[in-house]
C-alpha cells in the first residue's frame, strides 16, 4: 500500500477538476435540487421551545446546585473527610475540619465536622464526582434549576455552608414524610 | 360623467396604493416567517397572533429612530434618494389590470388605474427610473460603501434591463400588444403565455430577481462586503422607505410576472362563472386568482433567497451579458421563425 492511498479517516476524496457538462453549467438542475431541499425544511417539525411558556424537560441525570444533607434528626451528615475535595477534578472544594464538642451532638452526626465548607462555583463543572465519592451521603447535586446567580464580585461565587447546607425545616419535613411512609 | 370617472379612478388608485403598501408591509413579515421556516425556526410570533403585528412594531420602531444625517454636501439629494425609490415603486402599479371589470351602479368599472396602450413600456420606464433612487442615495451618502453599492446596483440593473427587455420582445411578438389588459385578455382559458414562451419566462424571472435587487443578485446591499450598500448611511424612516420600496418592487414584479406569463386575473372556468354567477363574482374571483398567483411568486422570491448564495460580481455580469442576452435573442429568432411559418402555412392554405 502506497502512502498516497492511505486515508486515516476513510473520507479522503480526490479533488476533481473535470469539465462540467452543458446541463451542469446551466445550474438550473442544481438550483431546482436546492429548492427541493429547502422546501422540505418548510415541513419539518420545528425544535424551538417557546421559553417562558414552555420549559425544556430536564434530563433524568441532571445535576444542579449542590446541597449538604442533614439526617432525620436535622444533623449534618458531613464528617469533613475530604474525599469530595480529593475527587473533585476541578479542585473547587475546600474545607476545614473541626472536632465536635459534647454540646454539639444535636448539630453534627459524626464526631468530626466541617467548620468551613466552600465550593468555588466558578471552578465547579457539576460532574458529580463529589457525590459519588462521599461515604456519608452528605453531598448531593440537586435537580434545582436555579444555577449560580450572576454577580460582579468573585467572592459571591464561593458558596459557603450558609448556601450549601440543607435548611433545617426542609430536613425536618423530609424526616416527617419518611416516618409517615 | 367626468366627475364620476374621477371618483372611480381615485377609488381604484387609493385601493391599489393601500394594497401595495399593505403587501410591502406584510412581505417583511412573510419574509421573516419564510426565512424562519426554511431554517427550521419559528419566526416572529410575539407581536399579535402569529406575529402579525410585527410589521407595525417594525414601522413604529423605524419612525421613532433618530434621524441621522451624514456630513454630506448633497443634503438635498440625500433626501431625494429614498423619495424617488419609494415613488417609482408605487407608480408601477398604475397599469396593472387587477381584474377585468365590475358592473356596479349601472356602469362598467375597469379594475385598473389606467389602461395605457403602452402599459408594458411604461412599466419598464418607471422601473428603470427606480435605479436613480438607489444611485442618488448612494452618491449623496458620501460614503465609500454606499457608493460602491450604488454603482453595483446601477450597472446590474442596466445590464439586466437589456435581457429583460429582449426576453419580453419574444412575448410581444406573440401577443402583438403592449397593453397589459389586452395581454391578460388574450390569456383567457388557460392560454397562459408561460406554456408558449417558457424560455422567455425563465429569462424574465431571473432578470426580475436582478431588477428588484433580491438574492442571489443582492450585491448592491450585500451585508458581508458593503455593510448595507446604498442605505448604509440612512436611518429612521428614510431607511424604512428604501426597504419598503424594495418590498413594493418585489410585489409589483411578482404581479407583472403573473400578468404577463400566468394569465393575470384569468382562472380556469372563468367564462362559466361569468355566465352562471355574473360578472362581479367572476371578477372578484379573478382578483383572488391574481392575488394567489402573485403571492406564489412572492413566496418563490423568498424561497430562492434562502436557497441560493449570492453571486460574485463578475459571475453576475457574465450571466447577464453572455448568457441571458444571447439566449433572449435566440428566443426572439425562434419565435419569429415559428410565427412566420404559421403565417406562410395559412397563406399557402395548409
Amino acid at each position: 500500500m502506497s502512502i498516497e492511498s492511505i486515508s486515516l479517516s476513510g473520507r479522503k476524496k480526490l479533488v476533481s477538476n473535470k469539465e462540467m457538462t452543458f446541463w451542469e453549467r446551466m445550474y438550473l438542475i442544481a438550483i431546482v435540487k436546492g429548492l427541493i431541499i429547502t422546501i422540505q425544511h418548510l415541513f419539518t417539525r420545528k425544535v424551538t421551545i417557546q421559553y417562558p411558556e414552555q420549559v425544556r424537560e430536564m434530563s433524568p441525570v441532571y445535576r444542579g446546585q449542590h446541597q449538604l444533607k442533614r439526617d432525620e434528626q436535622g444533623r449534618e451528615n458531613c464528617t469533613a473527610c475530604g474525599l469530595c475535595a480529593l475527587s473533585c477534578p476541578a479542585e473547587a472544594i475546600t474545607m476545614k475540619a473541626e472536632e465536635r464538642r459534647g454540646d454539639e451532638k444535636h448539630l453534627y452526626r459524626e464526631e468530626k465536622y466541617a467548620s468551613i465548607y466552600e465550593i468555588n462555583m466558578l471552578r465547579c463543572i457539576f460532574c458529580g464526582l463529589c457525590e459519588e465519592a462521599c461515604p456519608k451521603d452528605a453531598i448531593y447535586l440537586t435537580t434545582s434549576k436555579v444555577l449560580v446567580p450572576s454577580s460582579y464580585e468573585r467572592e459571591d461565587f464561593i458558596f459557603g455552608k450558609d448556601k450549601l447546607v440543607m435548611p433545617l425545616d426542609i430536613a425536618m419535613k423530609n424526616a416527617q414524610l419518611k416516618n409517615a411512609n | 360623467m367626468d366627475s364620476t370617472i374621477i371618483i372611480e379612478k381615485s377609488v381604484i388608485i387609493v385601493a391599489v396604493f393601500a394594497l401595495t403598501m399593505l403587501m410591502a408591509m406584510y412581505s417583511t413579515w412573510a419574509e421573516r416567517k419564510v426565512a424562519a421556516w426554511l431554517q427550521d425556526r419559528v419566526g416572529p410570533n410575539r407581536a399579535g397572533p402569529f406575529g402579525l403585528f410585527q410589521p407595525l412594531a417594525d414601522g413604529l420602531k423605524l419612525f421613532s429612530k433618530e434621524e441621522f444625517e451624514p456630513n454630506t454636501p448633497n443634503r438635498f439629494l440625500f433626501f431625494v434618494g429614498p423619495a424617488i425609490a419609494m415613488s417609482t415603486a408605487l407608480m408601477t402599479s398604475a397599469v396593472i389590470p387587477w381584474g377585468d371589470r365590475l358592473h356596479l351602479f349601472g356602469r362598467d368599472i375597469l379594475l385598473q388605474a389606467t389602461d395605457l396602450n403602452i402599459g408594458l413600456l411604461y412599466f419598464f420606464g418607471v422601473v428603470s427610473v427606480g435605479v436613480y433612487g438607489i444611485m442618488i442615495g448612494g452618491w449623496a451618502s458620501n460614503n465609500k460603501f454606499s457608493l460602491i453599492g450604488a454603482v453595483r446596483a446601477a450597472s446590474q440593473m442596466v445590464s439586466y434591463e437589456i435581457a429583460m427587455g429582449l426576453s419580453i420582445i419574444a412575448l410581444l411578438m406573440m401577443t402583438g400588444t403592449l397593453s397589459l389588459r389586452e395581454i391578460s385578455e388574450q390569456q383567457a382559458g388557460m392560454n397562459w403565455n408561460v406554456f408558449y414562451q417558457p424560455l422567455s419566462f425563465i429569462i424574465f424571472l431571473i432578470c426580475a430577481f436582478a431588477e428588484s435587487n433580491r438574492t442571489p443578485f443582492d450585491l448592491a446591499e450585500c451585508e458581508t462586503e458593503l455593510i448595507g450598500g446604498y442605505h448604509t448611511e440612512y436611518s429612521s424612516m428614510k431607511m424604512g422607505f428604501y426597504l419598503f420600496a424594495e418590498y413594493a418592487n418585489m410585489f409589483i414584479s411578482s404581479t407583472i410576472l403573473a400578468v404577463l406569463f400566468f394569465g393575470g386575473y384569468n382562472y380556469p372556468g372563468m367564462s362559466w362563472v361569468v355566465e352562471n354567477w355574473g360578472v362581479n363574482i367572476a371578477n372578484i374571483l379573478g382578483f383572488a386568482a391574481l392575488f394567489i398567483k402573485l403571492c406564489g411568486f412572492i413566496f418563490f422570491y423568498m424561497w430562492v433567497r434562502w436557497t441560493i448564495p449570492r453571486f460574485r460580481y463578475d459571475q453576475l455580469m457574465h450571466l447577464g451579458w453572455r448568457i441571458l442576452i444571447p439566449l433572449a435573442i435566440i428566443n426572439i429568432i425562434i419565435t419569429g421563425i415559428v410565427i412566420l411559418r404559421a403565417e406562410i402555412a395559412t397563406y399557402l392554405g395548409f
